[in-house]
């Protein structure tokens, strides 16, 4: 049948474009910038451009929505066909991946420009996602961390006048709470296969997560392990139910009628929070930086968030830069948080009193001063997916502990094999195999 | 001499040359490409430099038998194919027996209705069968809810999603299935169900005494096109649920396409589609060896009466 054919074929789809690639693209005019950018973002960003326009006449930025859940795919296959565009948004745990292929400009001359000491402005950990090799490949657009959303009457019925600052506190809070609100609901809602809030709680306990340079994985390490007995033990005490991301009806409703008290979420569902809770919600609940193991806080959270690129193929990459300067400036960044409820990724952009005066957005301010990138490899979104695989297993009881930590490391191992392959290969270069520059 | 030189060229190749040309160039040569990337470990590291290529033998399908995700696919596709095709078979025919009949009012419009979910995009019927199918809001859980059932999470429950892409696939495809089916019943003569009714055989023993032995070549086409179609559910899974929840809609097309054109790891993917070709055939040649049964026991069966 016809789905047939077009399933062998597919391997010959991908010849041509790459047989074309040397005579692709060059037919647009001069001075327009090709821009994507992705889901809620590439809708918005529109709303910027006239004034980038106005500043920089004959200029035009032709904007491209690309939904996030074909971001991925589709800037691979702009890449392979020659067609990427001249700036673009993505994620940052794309970055060594995109940097990996050849995809990405290196824009440490750029900033060496007239701007020198903007780099400082951005928080530490968001910038160090968009480093690879001490070169700067990416600058942060806006930033995405995870914090502890809680309902903060609940918490005080229980006997906690404050939001959890260590593991123990909290484990006690969780507990208290769930004797408070009694079976069929719950003191923390951790839906399985989200593998930030596992890997949050191993960055914290100091885990690696990967060795030896990151070509193996590093699961069974005592620190991991401590991490996921602790995440594992919140399941297996009945502090929070098994239900995936999917399987949650309705979120605020839930939260709204105290089906569970803790939720580790991001900087969207601070818009969300506010504007789809019930009224009389207001004032009952809260953010907080992440727990830490010990001590008093606040613990690591991890590094997210999207993105500014450059392709090494841009057509004008003067004016492609200068609106990657443009969407970086504070004032605009402010402009850009108050359309989307993204955070800026620079700290002078935070004294605008849009964010200096919202109550909860203190807890990310906070906690961003706490991040740390997952290990920065291609590989690193197949990997949290393992994670995610794993820990899902584990929390159903279909693995223990200890099978669920072997198993994920033999198989991260086996899809760390070719990067283990290239390093090898780095090391000692053949003495006849020239390297081939790519396209 | 001249004369055999004549029979050596027979004009036939000149005919068949173009046809067989094209087959060629856009069959034959990406399967045989297909097969050779199957035999490399092509990710998105030989994308970005062709030295990164490494020629790997057969590493790719031993690692696929040792992948437990391809496991869960080729389940999760048998369960489809076991369930969807021979439903999909009995409502099409059931629906073909309805609208056939010379007696039956507004043939046309019935006609036209069964078989629009056919033409329609899939997309767009996903789209809406998601709203049916949806937990609090959806009209289905509503209509269970009259008589007291539910509410299910039909696209969010492991063990509801399957079923709930099999009814939308069926209802999607059967139309298709349902017109050949009617081909096959208006070519069966008139006179073997005057010869069964003088016989004393009632409606009931005439469709199973003569209208399924005489839909046996048909059911037999219609068997191993919905075979075929079924074994590369890809759409309906990819819409609807991308795979989930838990990995239990994810089918062997669906895990080639992400490895493929998510991870790059086009490599595996080639393996993987081989295997599902080699799946397909071994199928397709055992339907067959069945189907001749089948039609040799329904020549004797209609020539017993």
């Amino acid at each position: 049948m016809t789905r047939l054919g077009a399933l062998v074929h597919y391997p010959l789809a991908l010849w041509i474009p790459l047989a074309l690639a040397g005579c692709a693209g060059g037919a647009a005019p001069p001075h327009e910038v090709r821009f994507w950018a992705m889901g809620r973002e590439g809708e918005v960003v529109q709303q910027l451009m006239p004034t980038f326009e106005a500043r920089h006449p004959g200029v035009r930025v032709r904007v491209q929505q690309v939904p996030w859940s074909a971001a991925h795919e589709k800037l691979l296959t702009a890449f392979v066909g020659n067609a990427m565009p001249d700036v673009f948004q993505l994620g940052s745990t794309w970055v060594p991946e995109f940097h990996a292929i050849g995809a990405l400009a290196p824009l440490d001359t750029r900033l060496d420009g007239p701007t020198p000491a903007q780099l400082d402005d951005y928080f530490g950990g968001i910038l160090d996602a968009n480093r690879i090799a001490g070169g700067i490949y990416g600058i942060p657009w806006y930033v995405d961390t995870r914090v502890l959303f809680y309902r903060t009457d609940l918490l005080a019925q229980a006997g906690f006048a404050a939001p959890p600052a260590d593991w123990a506190a909290w484990t006690a809070s969780m507990a208290a709470v769930q004797h408070l609100v009694g079976s069929g609901r719950y003191a923390m809602l951790l839906p399985v296969r989200e593998w930030q809030p596992l890997v949050i709680l191993a960055l914290q306990s100091g885990a690696t997560l990967l060795r030896d340079g990151d070509r193996y994985g590093d699961f069974q390490s005592a620190a991991f392990r401590t991490a996921f007995a602790f995440y594992l033990d919140i399941f297996r005490r009945g502090l929070a139910p098994v239900e995936a991301e999917g399987q949650i009806a309705n979120l605020y409703q839930d939260f709204a009628a105290g089906f569970f008290a803790f939720y580790i979420s991001g900087p969207w569902n601070l818009g969300e929070f506010a504007a789809r809770l019930p009224a009389d919600m207001a004032g009952r609940w809260s953010t907080a930086p992440m727990p830490a193991p010990t001590g008093d806080g606040p613990g690591i959270s991890v590094a997210g968030g999207a993105s500014l690129a450059l392709s090494p193929g841009a057509r004008d990459p003067d004016t492609a830069w200068q609106l990657v300067e443009y969407l970086s400036e504070p004032a605009t960044q402010v402009s850009f948080y108050r359309l989307t409820g993204d955070l800026p990724a620079r700290r002078s952009a935070w004294d605008d009193p849009a964010l200096a005066d919202n109550s909860h957005a203190r807890a990310f301010w906070t906690q961003l001063q706490h991040l740390q990138s997952p290990p920065k490899i291609p590989e690193w979104e197949r990997v949290a997916g393992k994670i995610a695989d794993y820990a899902d297993a584990a929390v159903r009881g279909d693995l223990t502990l200890d099978a669920a930590l072997a198993a994920l490391d033999r198989d991260v191992d086996a899809l760390l094999e070719k990067r283990r392959w290239l390093l090898a290969r780095r090391a000692a270069p053949p003495p006849d195999a020239g390297h081939p520059a790519g396209s | 001499m001249s004369g055999s030189g004549v029979a050596r060229f027979n004009p036939a190749y000149a005919l068949v040359g173009p046809a067989l040309g094209l087959i060629a160039a856009f069959f034959f040569l990406p399967v045989a490409a297909a097969f050779l990337l199957s035999l490399t470990d092509f990710d998105l590291y030989a994308l970005a430099d062709p030295a990164n290529l490494r020629l790997i033998g057969a590493r790719n399908y031993v690692a696929l038998l040792r992948d437990p995700l391809f496991w869960v696919a080729l389940r999760n596709t048998l369960y489809f194919v076991v369930v969807a095709g021979p439903l999909s078979i009995a409502v099409s025919l059931a629906a073909a027996l309805l609208v056939t009949p010379a007696a039956v009012r507004l043939k046309g419009l019935f006609r036209t209705l069964f078989f629009l979910p056919v033409v329609t995009s899939l997309v767009a019927v996903a789209v809406v069968w998601r709203y049916l199918y949806h937990p609090r809001f959806g009209l289905l859980n509503y209509a269970l809810g009259l008589i007291r059932l539910g509410p299910f999470d039909w696209l969010g429950d492991p063990q509801l999603a399957m079923p709930a892409i099999i009814a939308m696939a069926v209802w999607k495809n059967f139309g298709f299935n349902m017109v050949i089916f009617m081909a096959g019943i208006q070519s069966i003569p008139e006179r073997l169900y005057e010869a069964a009714s003088i016989d004393g055989a009632g409606a009931w023993q005439q469709f199973w005494r003569v209208t399924v032995p005489m839909l046996a070549p048909t059911f037999f086409f219609v068997g191993v096109m919905t075979l075929i179609g079924n074994f590369q559910l890809f759409a309906e899974p990819y819409v609807m649920t991308q795979g989930g929840p838990a990995h239990s809609t994810l089918s062997l097309v669906l895990y080639m396409y992400e490895e493929g054109f998510r991870w790059w790891s086009l490599g595996y993917a080639a393996a993987l589609a081989f295997v599902l070709f080699g799946l397909i055939v071994a199928v397709t040649l055992l339907t067959r060896v069945r189907g001749r049964q089948a039609r040799d026991g329904a020549v004797t069966v209609g020539a017993t009466p």
